[in-house]
C-alpha cells in the first residue's frame, strides 16, 4: 500500500485535501456541525497523507522537487522536499492530525456563537501555509506563503472576536508579524543582490559572491524575521497574548508547530545557505537561546493565566531548541563538523518533543477551560476528581516538559547538554565561557521549569474546588480525550525509543548540505544511546522499565505485607478552624518566593490600595485591595520609545505631505529631472 | 558473585539508611547534652509506622497515594545506580549523572505534589519553598558533577570514582571547590540546616516536613525512609566521588567485605561532619539561601574553568 503512492503524491494530495476543506467549510457554514466535520476532517485525512509523505521522505529517501516555471524564473512556484523538509512537514502533520481530532470536539461550544464555516477555512489555510513555508524553495513563493500562515493565523486568533483582548491580541501579532516579515524580505533582496536569484539552491551555490557584510547584515535580518515568528526574548511580545487568545486546538498548532517554522528557516538558512561560518552567529544564537530559556520560565511563574503560562513556555523551548542550533552553528564555524551535527540533532529532537508535550498542555489547558470558561488558575483547584483522565494527561504533559524521565523532553535536553558539554572543552576561554553559562541556564531552566509545572498542575487539579465552575466540570469528550491520550503516548514512546528516532533525525541532518559524509557521532543499540566519544551514555527504555518494575514490586510488597491496616478517610489538618478554599496555596504566592529571588530581572510591582473607615486618622481600613504582577520591560524600555520615535520620525515625514495636488506634480517632475541626470 | 554483589549494591542504600540517620541524632543530641535515643531507634520507627492503621485527607487525590510508592522507588534506584564499594559495576546504564540528577528531580516533584494535594495551607508552602529551592540548587548539582566528569572524561558515576581515585593530589584544587559546592548541594537536597530543620515542630519553618504533613501509616513509614535512603545517597555520593579510595575492583569476598567496611567509615566520618556543622549554626533565613546555593553554583563553575 505505501509503495503504491509517491512521497510528491501524498504532499500533494494533503494539499488538495486542506484546499477541498477550506473551501468546503465556507459552502457548509449555514449548518454549524457539517462545517466542523467537513473543516476538521479533511485536515485529519490531509495530515495523514501528509505524515505518509513525511515518513517517505525520512525513511525511504523519497526525496523530491518540484517546480511551475513561469516567464519569470523569481517568480516560478518551487517546492523542494527534503529530509530536514519531511522532518518538519511530519511535526506539522502529526499535530494537525491530532488537534483536528481534538477540534471536532473542542469547537461544539462555540456552535450557534461564531461562525465555523470561517474557522474550518482559516484553519485548513493555515495549515496549507504551514506545509508550503517548509517546502518552498524559492525566496519570493516563500513570502507568499509565509504571509498566508500570518494572514490565516491571525483571523483564527482574532476568532473569538466578541471579546475585546482577542482583537488586541490580534492587532499586536498582525503589527509584529509584518514587521518580521520586512525584516525577511530585506534579507532575500541582499541574498538576490549578491547571488542574482531568489532560488535557495542557486543562492546555496552562488553565496561565495556575496561580500561578509552583506552576510552579516542578512544574518541580523533574518534573525529579527524569523525570531520574531519563533518567539525569542525581546521579539516575543505578540506571543503570550495572541497565543493564548486563538481557539485551543489552534493554540496548540501555533505554540506546538508555526513558531517552529521560524527555527526551520534559522537551520535552513545559517546552518545550510549561509553555511555558518562565522563565531559570532552561532554565539549570539547561543545567547538568545541563554536568555530566551531563563527568562521565558520565569515569566511564565509569575502567570495565572494557564495559556499564557503555557505560551510563555514555548519561549523558554525555543531557547532550549536554540541551545542547540547556537552550538551547532559555533561548531559549524570552528569547523567541528560532527559535533555540529549532533547539536542539530539535539535541536531537532527537541523540536519534535516541544511539539508532542505542547500541544498536549495545550489541549488539557483547553479541556479544563471549556468546562470552568476561565482561564484564571486562581479559580480552578480540585479538577482531577472532575477531570481525572484531563488531569492525567496533563501531568503526562508536565512532566514531559520538565525533562524529567521517561518522558521524552528528558532525552532531548539531556542531549542538548551533551552538545553544550563538548563546547565547554573548547579551549578558546571566551567560547567555553558562554558554553558553562549555557551549561547553567539550562540546568537552572529545568528546574524552574518543574516548579513552574507543579505550581500549574497543583493549583489546577489538586485541592479542593476554589470556584463554584469547577464543581459543575466535566470530563471532556472521547475526541478530545482522545487526542490528549495519543499525545501522552507520543511523549511516552518518543521518549523510550529515543535512540531510533535520533537515528531518524541525523538522517535528515545529513541531507544537509556539507553534512553528508559526517557519521559515527553516537551509537545506539538497543535505544541505548552512546556518545562515539565514549563521554557519555543513556538508556532511557531502561530507566523507563526499571522504574516501572519497581515501583510494581514495591507496591505489591508493601500491599502484602501491610494488608491488615486499615486505611480511615478523614479531614485534612485544620487546626480548629473550618478549612477554606483560600487557605489552599495560590499560583501566585506558590511562584511569590522565586519572583522575590528574581526580582532583579522581573521587576516585581506591587499596588496597595487601602480605603479608611476614617480618612483623617487613617487607622481602620474598611478595604484594601494588593495587585500583584511584574512591569512589562520590553513595552516600556524598548517598544514604547521604538513608537514614540516612530511617531516623531512621522512628524517630520508630514512637513513634505502638504496634500495640495501641484506640489506632490512638482515633486514627479523633480525626481524625474534628479533620474534623467543621474542616467546622462 | 555478581548476584551477591548486586544484591549488596540493591539493598545497601535501604537497609543501612536509617543507622545513618540514628547516629546522626544520636551526635546531635550529645551535642545538645542529651543522651540522645539508640541508633537503631530509626528501625523502631519504621517498624512501628509499617504496624499502624492509616489516616488519610478526603481530598487527597491517587497523586497523594502513589507518591510516596514513587519517591521510595526512586531513592532505591539511585541507590543502586551510584558507587557504593565497588567499581565493578561500571556498565550500569543508569549512572549517568544526569539521570541521577533528573531521577532526583522527578522524586521532589512528586513530593510537591502531594504536598499541594490535600488542600491544607502548610503542605502548599513547603511545596512552594521545596521546588524554589530545588529549582534553584539544580544549577550547582549538575555543575558539581560535570567538573568531575570532565577530569574523568565520562559522565558515569563509576568511572568518575575510578578517575578520580588515581589523580596525582596536587590536582585537587579545583575538587575541594567542587567539594565545597557539593556539600551545599546536599544539606539543600537532604533538609538539613541552613536550609532545613529535620527536627522542627514549628509549621512555618517546615520546607520538607510541611510537605509530608498529612501522611501517616505506612505511607509515612516510606516517605520517612525515602527520605533516609537519600541521605545515604547524598553521603555516598560525597564519600565516593570525592574520597573514592576504598572501592573494590575484585570480586573476591575478602575485598568486597572491606571496601564495605571502608565505605561505612567514609560514611560515618561525613554524617560527624554533618552533624557537627548542624550543632554549630542556625537556621539562614528563607530569602538569604538563594545566595548560598549561587554560590555553590559559582564556585564548580569556577572548578570546571581551573579544570579545563
Amino acid at each position: 500500500m505505501l509503495n503504491l503512492i509517491s512521497a510528491q503524491f501524498s504532499f500533494f494530495l494533503a494539499l488538495l485535501l486542506l484546499a477541498i476543506g477550506a473551501v468546503g467549510s465556507l459552502t457548509f457554514a449555514k449548518k454549524d456541525w457539517l462545517a466542523n466535520l467537513w473543516g476538521n476532517g479533511l485536515a485529519i485525512l490531509a495530515s495523514v497523507s501528509g505524515l505518509v509523505a513525511a515518513v517517505k521522505v525520512l525513511i525511504f529517501n523519497e526525496a523530491f522537487t518540484y517546480t511551475i516555471n513561469s516567464t519569470f524564473s523569481n517568480l516560478s512556484l518551487s517546492l523542494a522536499v527534503d529530509k530536514l523538509s519531511a522532518f518538519f512537514v511530519l511535526i506539522i502533520s502529526l499535530v494537525a492530525f491530532l488537534s483536528s481530532i481534538y477540534g471536532i470536539g473542542y469547537v461544539k461550544h462555540f456552535y450557534n456563537k461564531y461562525n465555523l464555516g470561517v474557522l474550518g477555512f482559516f484553519y485548513n489555510i493555515f495549515l496549507v501555509g504551514m506545509l508550503f513555508v517548509v517546502s518552498a524553495h524559492n525566496g519570493f513563493f516563500f513570502l507568499i506563503v509565509w504571509e498566508i500562515m500570518s494572514l490565516a493565523s491571525y483571523f483564527l486568533v482574532i476568532f473569538e472576536n466578541k471579546e475585546n483582548n482577542n482583537i488586541k491580541a490580534g492587532s499586536l501579532y498582525l503589527v509584529m508579524t509584518h514587521v518580521g516579515t520586512a525584516f525577511i524580505m530585506l534579507a532575500f533582496l541582499l541574498l538576490y543582490r549578491a547571488t542574482g536569484s531568489l532560488d535557495f539552491s542557486v543562492i546555496k551555490a552562488n553565496i561565495g559572491n556575496a561580500s561578509l557584510l552583506i552576510k552579516n547584515l542578512v544574518f541580523i535580518f533574518a534573525l529579527i524575521g524569523f525570531g520574531t515568528k519563533a518567539g525569542i526574548i525581546p521579539f516575543h511580545i505578540w506571543l503570550p497574548s495572541a497565543h493564548p487568545a486563538a481557539p485551543t486546538h489552534v493554540s496548540a498548532l501555533m505554540s506546538g508547530v508555526m513558531i517552529k517554522t521560524g527555527i526551520y528557516m534559522f537551520i535552513r538558512l545559517f546552518v545550510e545557505i549561509l553555511s555558518g561560518t562565522e563565531l559570532w552567529w552561532g554565539a549570539t544564537i547561543l545567547i538568545i537561546g541563554i536568555i530566551s530559556s531563563l527568562l521565558g520560565v520565569l515569566y511564565a511563574l509569575t502567570e495565572h493565566d494557564i495559556k499564557r503560562l503555557l505560551a510563555y513556555h514555548s519561549i523558554e523551548n525555543i531557547g532550549i531548541i536554540l541551545l542547540g542550533l547556537g552550538s551547532a552553528m559555533i561548531f559549524l564555524s570552528l569547523n567541528l563538523k560532527t559535533l555540529a551535527a549532533l547539536s542539530l540533532v539535539a535541536a531537532l529532537f527537541h523540536t519534535l518533543n516541544h511539539a508532542t508535550f505542547k500541544a498536549l498542555l495545550f489541549m488539557g489547558a483547553g479541556s479544563v477551560i471549556s468546562q470552568t470558561h476561565t482561564r484564571n488558575i486562581e479559580e480552578y483547584g480540585g479538577l482531577i476528581k472532575f477531570m481525572p483522565q484531563t488531569a492525567l494527561y496533563f501531568l503526562i504533559g508536565s512532566l514531559a516538559i520538565s525533562a524529567l524521565p521517561p518522558f521524552n523532553g528528558f532525552f532531548s535536553e539531556w542531549l542538548t547538554f551533551q552538545t553544550i558539554f563538548s563546547g565547554i572543552q573548547i579551549p578558546d576561554i571566551l567560547t567555553k565561557s558562554m558554553f558553562i553559562l549555557a551549561a547553567g541556564s539550562l540546568a537552572f531552566t529545568g528546574g524552574l521549569a518543574a516548579a513552574c509545572f507543579v505550581k500549574a498542575f497543583g493549583v489546577t487539579f489538586l485541592a479542593r474546588p476554589r470556584s463554584v465552575a469547577v464543581l459543575q466540570a466535566r470530563e471532556s469528550g472521547f475526541f478530545m480525550r482522545f487526542s490528549m491520550a495519543a499525545l501522552a503516548l507520543a511523549t511516552l514512546i518518543l521518549g523510550i525509543f529515543a535512540g531510533s528516532v535520533s537515528k531518524i533525525i541525523l538522517g535528515a541532518v545529513n541531507n544537509l548540505t556539507g553534512f553528508q559524509r559526517v557519521s559515527g557521532i553516537f551509537f545506539t543499540q538497543k535505544q541505548t544511546f552512546e556518545l562515539s566519544n565514549g563521554f557519555a551514555a543513556i538508556s532511557t527504555p531502561m530507566i523507563f522499565v526499571i522504574l516501572s518494575v519497581v515501583l510494581l514490586l514495591i507496591y505489591g510488597i508493601v500491599k502484602i505485607l501491610t494488608s491488615k491496616r486499615k486505611v480511615k478517610i478523614g479531614r485534612t489538618w485544620d487546626c480548629g478552624t473550618k478549612l477554606e478554599p483560600q487557605m489552599e496555596i495560590t499560583a501566585t504566592s506558590f511562584a511569590r518566593s522565586i519572583v522575590i529571588i528574581f526580582k532583579g530581572a522581573l521587576k516585581p510591582s506591587k499596588q496597595l490600595e487601602i480605603e479608611y473607615r476614617d480618612a483623617d486618622m487613617r487607622y481602620f481600613p474598611k478595604s484594601r485591595n494588593v495587585e500583584l504582577g511584574i512591569v512589562d520591560v520590553y513595552r516600556f524600555y524598548f517598544y514604547q520609545p521604538l513608537r514614540d520615535l516612530m511617531i516623531r520620525l512621522s512628524g517630520y515625514a508630514k512637513n513634505v505631505q502638504i496634500g495640495i495636488l501641484n506640489v506632490y506634480i512638482a515633486y514627479i517632475f523633480l525626481i524625474l529631472l534628479i533620474l534623467l541626470f543621474v542616467q546622462s | 558473585m555478581t548476584i551477591i554483589i548486586w544484591t549488596i549494591q540493591l539493598a545497601l542504600v535501604p537497609i543501612l539508611s536509617p543507622l545513618f540517620l540514628g547516629v546522626l541524632r544520636k551526635i546531635k543530641a550529645r551535642f545538645q547534652n542529651r543522651v540522645g535515643a539508640n541508633i537503631f531507634q530509626p528501625y523502631r520507627n519504621l517498624w512501628k509506622l509499617f504496624h499502624k492503621d492509616e489516616v488519610m485527607s478526603e481530598d487527597a487525590s491517587w497523586i497523594f497515594r502513589i507518591a510516596p510508592y514513587l519517591i521510595f522507588t526512586i531513592t532505591i534506584i539511585l541507590g543502586a545506580s551510584i558507587p557504593l564499594f565497588s567499581t565493578w559495576l561500571s556498565n550500569n546504564l543508569l549512572s549517568d549523572f544526569l539521570a541521577v540528577v533528573y531521577l532526583v528531580a522527578l522524586s521532589t516533584f512528586f513530593l510537591a505534589l502531594a504536598g499541594i494535594d490535600v488542600g491544607s495551607a502548610f503542605g502548599g508552602f513547603g511545596s512552594s519553598r521545596e521546588m524554589t529551592l530545588a529549582a534553584l540548587t539544580e544549577g550547582g548539582f549538575i555543575f558539581s558533577f560535570l567538573a568531575l566528569s570532565f577530569l574523568a572524561h565520562s559522565t558515569n558515576l563509576f568511572f568518575i570514582a575510578s578517575a578520580v581515585s588515581v589523580l596525582p593530589l596536587f590536582s585537587f584544587t579545583p575538587i575541594v571547590l567542587v567539594f565545597i559546592s557539593f556539600v551545599i548541594i546536599m544539606l539543600c537536597e537532604t533538609a538539613h540546616f541552613p536550609f532545613d530543620n529535620p527536627a522542627t515542630h514549628l509549621e512555618l519553618t517546615m520546607v520538607h516536613e510541611a510537605m509530608i504533613l498529612e501522611y501517616s501509616g505506612k505511607r509515612l513509614a516510606l516517605i520517612e525512609w525515602a527520605a533516609a535512603n537519600k541521605f545515604l545517597i547524598f553521603l555516598a555520593l560525597g564519600a565516593n566521588m570525592f574520597f573514592p579510595w576504598g572501592l573494590t575492583a575484585q570480586t573476591d569476598a575478602w575485598s568486597v567485605v572491606s571496601a564495605l567496611g571502608i565505605f561505612v567509615v567514609k560514611v560515618l566520618i561525613l554524617t560527624t561532619f554533618v552533624a557537627i556543622l548542624e550543632s554549630s549554626i542556625a537556621k539562614f533565613r528563607f530569602f538569604r539561601l538563594y545566595d548560598l546555593l549561587f554560590t555553590a553554583f559559582i564556585l564548580s563553575a569556577m572548578a570546571i574553568l581551573l579544570i579545563l
